[in-house]
């Protein structure tokens, strides 16, 4: 098989693409964000996670073009005396990554969950689904709010800390895999009646073999259009989280830590702390979306019906 | 269907069988509740006589059978903090949460109807696209954020609303404290309703929106036309009728929801209700208040989701209820 450009530029998902004004510029915005992220060791300015590299004197300084600004900080200060475009640039990376990374447990649960509920049906796959209702009428932050806040008074806030990022993302991760294993249940439904299965079926294979190798790669657009999705929930549930002081620590903060740490400067008119922040989680989420619906319209062939 | 609401009750009562035995977990692994009761100068020994009187060394099950026993004749324990019985003080928050659910709902139903209708019937017209980019604005928009939003345009630059608080409330039927019956009160729960709906009213005119169009494209629909039925009459009577069975299931979950958030929004306002209780609660480790909110807010969870499935399985001729022959 030749998977080459060629082949991928003659795809109808490439044509919708360069034909998709804003499909184009939130994948690139997206993809800057995500760089400077990763590169965010090297681009950053200062070490936010270093508590000696930064000074209490240097508070609260506001962004460039605002007076009383200083000419180190581009984006100003926070109350720590952090420079603000550093500590962004790495709470975006923690957001980002805790949103994929998340996703990425879902989708294990979910996929594994949803064909074998698909597939071998009858009372196994009743039972299942009841469970995925259930565990889905809960919804994700109701039940993270409550585990993480359970663990945090049953460690104490300094042990949490240090476990903050795993334990965020394993809660996320379990607490969604109801969503996958819909999604792939239902096809795994529509698939198996097909004549493939039947033909790899008379062949003898193993049914693990016919569901990973045969069956899963005919669910893969519609597992790409919730994952987009997902990681979007993700990334607004951890910030959620963080905003009531569930999430990741001040010293490691997430854009959702940021928010929170900003919100008791707002009131004396230090804006920045927050907003700086607030904008590029808004800007991540929103880009995400975008390209989600964007990838439901060209995957999805019932719109064109 | 007796079969159908008997199983589905009897589900209800599992998971809230569960929901009480993860909860008794959590109160017996967090906190020791006689060191709340008689503090750290008591010896040992009368710390075990204690103990055995209150059946702390029991085997679990049988602590278990009696947290379950006293939980059904509403005793959930007695808050550490606030002296008083865990489930009073819950009572006592419940309405202002209620408060702000009923407003945002207001909200929410006021806009998605009208909004998600239209944009359903002229697709390509201007205010269905302006529509359509404002409900992925607002989906991507933590509900903190417009909160935090909301008070810095009209709190502290405008100064035209409060940023925290009820304000004054009135009582009602002798229990019901509601703030949404004085001037006052109303102007303390504009901005956390409107920022509580702000996450669900997307959601809601994108989901009727899309429901509603796939109902104007189905086989009926096109012999009413046929058929030379007015516009409206097609629009009101047979279509958007069609558009409120997934609506209804979707509502149920979303009520789920808006409890959730309620919680995010409490805080910013630093609105007394459940929410806001629960957080303080965690940061004092008031356990006996911790366990009965879960078990309160595990006990709404579980009767809107039995009746939004009853309702649904009730009003939809076409479901195939569970029990019965497809």
């Amino acid at each position: 098989m030749n998977f080459s450009l060629e082949r991928m530029r003659r795809s109808p998902v490439y044509y919708s693409f360069i034909n998709n004004k804003v499909a184009m510029v939130s994948a690139a915005i997206l993809s800057t964000l995500l760089l400077v992220s990763i590169l965010a060791p090297f681009i950053a300015p200062y070490d936010p996670w270093d508590q000696t590299a930064f000074d209490i004197m240097d508070s609260e300084y506001p962004p460039i073009g605002s007076s009383g600004a200083d000419d180190r900080f581009l984006l100003g200060t926070d109350d720590m005396g952090r420079d603000m475009l550093s500590t962004i640039l790495y709470g975006t990376g923690i957001s980002i990554a805790i949103g994929i990374f998340a996703t990425i447990l879902q989708a294990f649960m979910g996929i594994s969950i949803g064909l074998v509920s698909g597939y071998f049906g009858s009372r196994l796959d009743s039972f299942l689904m009841r469970i995925a209702d259930i565990q889905l009428s809960f919804t994700t932050l109701m039940v993270a709010i409550i585990i993480l806040a359970v663990f945090q008074a049953a460690v104490g806030l300094n042990s949490y800390e240090r476990y903050a990022l795993l334990m965020i993302v394993l809660v996320i991760g379990i607490a969604e895999w109801p969503q996958y294993a819909r999604t792939v249940r239902a096809c795994v439904l529509a698939e198996k009646k097909k004549e493939y299965v039947d033909a790899v079926k008379v062949i003898g294979l193993r049914p693990m073999r016919i569901l990973y190798r045969h069956i899963l790669p005919n669910t893969f657009s519609p597992l790409l259009v919730i994952s987009t999705v997902q990681v979007a929930n993700a990334i607004i549930t951890e910030a959620g989280l963080s905003f009531l002081g569930l999430g990741m620590p001040i010293t490691k903060p997430s854009l959702g830590s940021l928010i929170r740490n900003g919100f008791d400067y707002i009131f004396s008119g230090s804006w920045w702390i927050t907003f700086l922040p607030a904008l590029v989680l808004i800007v991540l989420i929103l880009t995400i979306n975008l390209l989600g619906d964007w990838l439901r319209d060209v995957l999805n062939p019932k719109i064109y019906k | 269907m007796f079969a159908f609401l008997l199983r589905r009750f009897g589900q209800a009562v599992i998971v809230m069988l569960v929901i009480s035995l993860l909860s008794f977990s959590i109160q017996d692994q967090l906190g020791d509740p006689l060191r709340e009761l008689v503090g750290q100068s008591v010896s040992e020994e009368i710390r075990e006589q204690l103990r055995d009187k209150m059946g702390l060394n029991d085997p679990y099950l049988v602590q278990y059978w009696r947290f379950l026993k006293n939980a059904l004749q509403g005793d959930l324990g007695t808050s550490y903090f606030f002296k008083r019985p865990a489930l009073d003080v819950i009572l006592d928050k419940l309405p202002a949460t209620i408060d702000l659910v009923i407003a945002a709902t207001f909200w929410i139903l006021l806009f998605s109807i009208p909004v998600g209708i239209f944009a359903a019937i002229h697709p390509d017209h201007w205010f269905s696209k302006l529509a359509l980019s404002l409900s992925i604005l607002g989906i991507s928009i933590p509900v903190f954020l417009t909160a935090i939003f909301l008070i810095y345009l009209f709190a502290v630059e405008l100064g035209w609303l409060p940023s925290y608080g009820r304000g004054d409330t009135i009582t009602l039927f002798s229990t019901w404290k509601t703030s949404l019956l004085t001037l006052d009160g109303l102007s303390h729960i504009l901005l956390p309703s409107i920022s509580l709906a702000s996450v669900i009213l997307p959601l809601f005119v994108r989901l009727i929106r899309s429901e509603m169009m796939e109902v104007l494209e189905s086989e009926y629909i096109r012999f009413a036309w046929a058929k030379g039925l007015r516009r409206r009459r097609i629009w009101f009577l047979h279509s958007f009728k069609n558009t409120l069975l997934p609506v209804i299931t979707v509502g149920g979950v979303q009520i789920g929801i808006m409890v959730a958030y309620t919680i995010l929004t409490e805080t910013v306002f630093q609105w007394p209700g459940m929410g806001f209780m629960f957080l303080e609660a965690i940061n004092r480790v008031d356990t006996p208040l911790i366990v009965a909110y879960l078990i309160v807010v595990g006990l709404i969870f579980v009767v809107t989701n039995t009746v939004v499935d009853i309702i649904y399985g009730l009003v939809n001729p076409t479901v195939t209820l569970v029990g019965r022959p497809t």
